[in-house]
């Protein structure tokens, strides 16, 4: 199946998606890679307010290349980056804020428990930066700029970003969990 | 004696190659992935590769870097041993990255180990990364490979015991099938067999920037092993894990078996440039 749905996204919007399916997103998302989890996990020990709201909110695992023209910044290129490494603070994240859906590469190891019936995880094709520029329409704002380019919270407002694959649904199904047990299977074949 | 070859001739010669290896793609790995697209009987596996064919060909046309990692910069420099200079290559080389990194421009990713302060131009200790080697003739010789941190992760290096040779296969393997989806395969696979510690992972880097297509026996079974497991673009199933198996050798000591993976993605940038009269 196809959906194309936009930000802030609902429960029912993520309850119906199931992995495999191809979604395509419209309206605002926010860049968020190790750093940026960090101090969003940080901020909230101290109890201290985000500077951006995170309730319905699509997080995208994405470093992008950013190039300031005039005091405004335009996006170069923003494919995603490796969703794995930001595998261990999600279920926490998830504990504090209401984010409905990661946008990332490669999958994610051991969050399925924490993203049930809560959100889901999209899969973007890894090093299609260029792709992914054209449906980003506006950088809107830019938080956090001291951690670096590639570390910053950046939202940014996209059109008809996609084709994502649903990677894991929020029914506890996680598709490259699959091919990876069957992998592990055609190994032990191959020993 | 050869004419001197000049400072400015090198800072405009490494942002060529930058801009070339960053935002075109080698022909000999685009084919490759053609093919690939026509191999995969998933509909998935398909969608993933058209993605890949399709962001190539929009970096190519609008001279935006393919990736926005942008990676570190490596630099092979065969340097003629009766090349004329008289300045540092090494400073014309960061004066070229220094350039590229704002005008193409490329991601600032050098940081700090520690304290992750970004140097905000790619240039900090030891980075980026230049290895010399000394050639016969005046020419100098400079190939750029940037190197992007998700393939690069995913490597691994493994001191085997000398009578251990059959492990080198499984040690492949393993490597391969714990970085299932996250190097962004289709992958190209390095293998640095011998040397020491650090020369295997030297010699597997190295291999990356032979032709994909140009594998012998033992490289095009090691290949088959791995596209059997069924990882497929990106991780999401598939028969093109990899697109390529390279591996390098070099003698070892006696009581050695070191072997290096270096794992590349898809995105296998890399260019060259030779500076100098020699025919």
């Amino acid at each position: 199946m196809v959906y194309r749905l936009r930000t802030p996204l609902k429960e029912e919007d993520i309850k119906e998606l199931n992995a495999g399916d191809i979604v395509y997103l419209s309206g605002t998302i926010y860049t968020a890679r190790d750093e940026a989890h960090a101090r969003i996990l940080e901020m909230a020990e101290e109890k201290k307010e985000l500077p951006f709201d995170l309730k319905g909110s699509v997080i995208y695992h994405c470093g992008p290349l950013m190039r300031e023209l005039d005091g405004n910044w335009e996006v170069v290129a923003a494919g995603p980056t490796t969703s794995a490494r930001m595998s261990k603070m999600t279920p926490e994240l998830l504990k504090i804020h209401d984010v409905r859906a990661f946008v990332g590469k490669g999958g994610m190891d051991n969050v399925k428990e924490s993203m049930d019936n809560k959100a889901v995880y999209l899969a973007f094709t890894g090093g299609c930066a260029a792709l992914a520029a054209m449906s980003i329409q506006k950088v809107t704002h830019v938080y956090w700029l001291d951690l670096g380019m590639p570390e910053a919270v950046w939202e940014l407002e996209v059109k008809d970003f996609g084709p994502l694959v649903v990677g894991i649904d929020s029914h506890k199904n996680d598709l490259f969990l699959e091919i990876s047990k069957k992998a592990k299977a055609a190994y032990s074949k191959l020993e | 004696m050869s004419n001197p070859i000049h400072y400015d001739t090198v800072v405009s010669a490494v942002f060529d190659i930058l801009k070339k290896a960053e935002t075109m793609l080698p022909d000999d790995v685009v084919n490759s992935l053609k093919m690939a697209v026509t191999d995969e009987t998933s509909t998935v596996a398909k969608e993933q590769l058209e993605a890949i064919l399709k962001n190539i060909e929009i970096a190519g046309n609008t001279k935006v870097p393919i990736c926005q990692d942008t990676g570190i910069l490596i630099f092979f420099v065969e340097l003629g041993r009766k090349a004329v200079l008289d300045f540092s290559l090494e400073d014309a080389i960061l004066e070229g990255v220094r350039v590229a990194t704002e005008s193409i421009p490329l991601r600032p990713n050098a940081v700090d180990p520690i304290n992750r302060n970004n140097s905000g131009n790619n240039i900090g200790k030891g980075i980026p990364d230049i290895n010399y080697e000394l050639t016969e003739g005046s020419n100098i010789k400079i190939t750029v490979a940037p190197k992007g941190a998700g393939s690069e992760n995913m490597s691994a290096i493994k001191m085997l015991n000398p009578t251990e040779k059959d492990r080198i296969r499984n040690f492949v393997l393993e490597t391969v099938l714990n970085a299932g989806g996250k190097p962004c395969p289709p992958i190209i696979v390095g293998v640095g067999i011998g040397g020491s510690f650090d020369k295997a992972a030297r010699i597997a880097k190295s291999a990356l920037l032979k032709n994909v297509d140009d594998m012998n026996e033992e490289e095009l079974n090691l290949l088959e092993d791995i596209n059997s497991l069924g990882i497929g673009p990106m991780g999401l199933g598939g028969k093109t894990t990899a697109l390529a198996v390279h591996i390098k050798k070099a003698h070892c000591h006696t009581a050695s078996l070191p072997v290096a993976v270096n794992i590349q993605c898809w995105a296998n940038r890399h260019a060259s440039v030779t500076l100098g009269d020699d025919e």
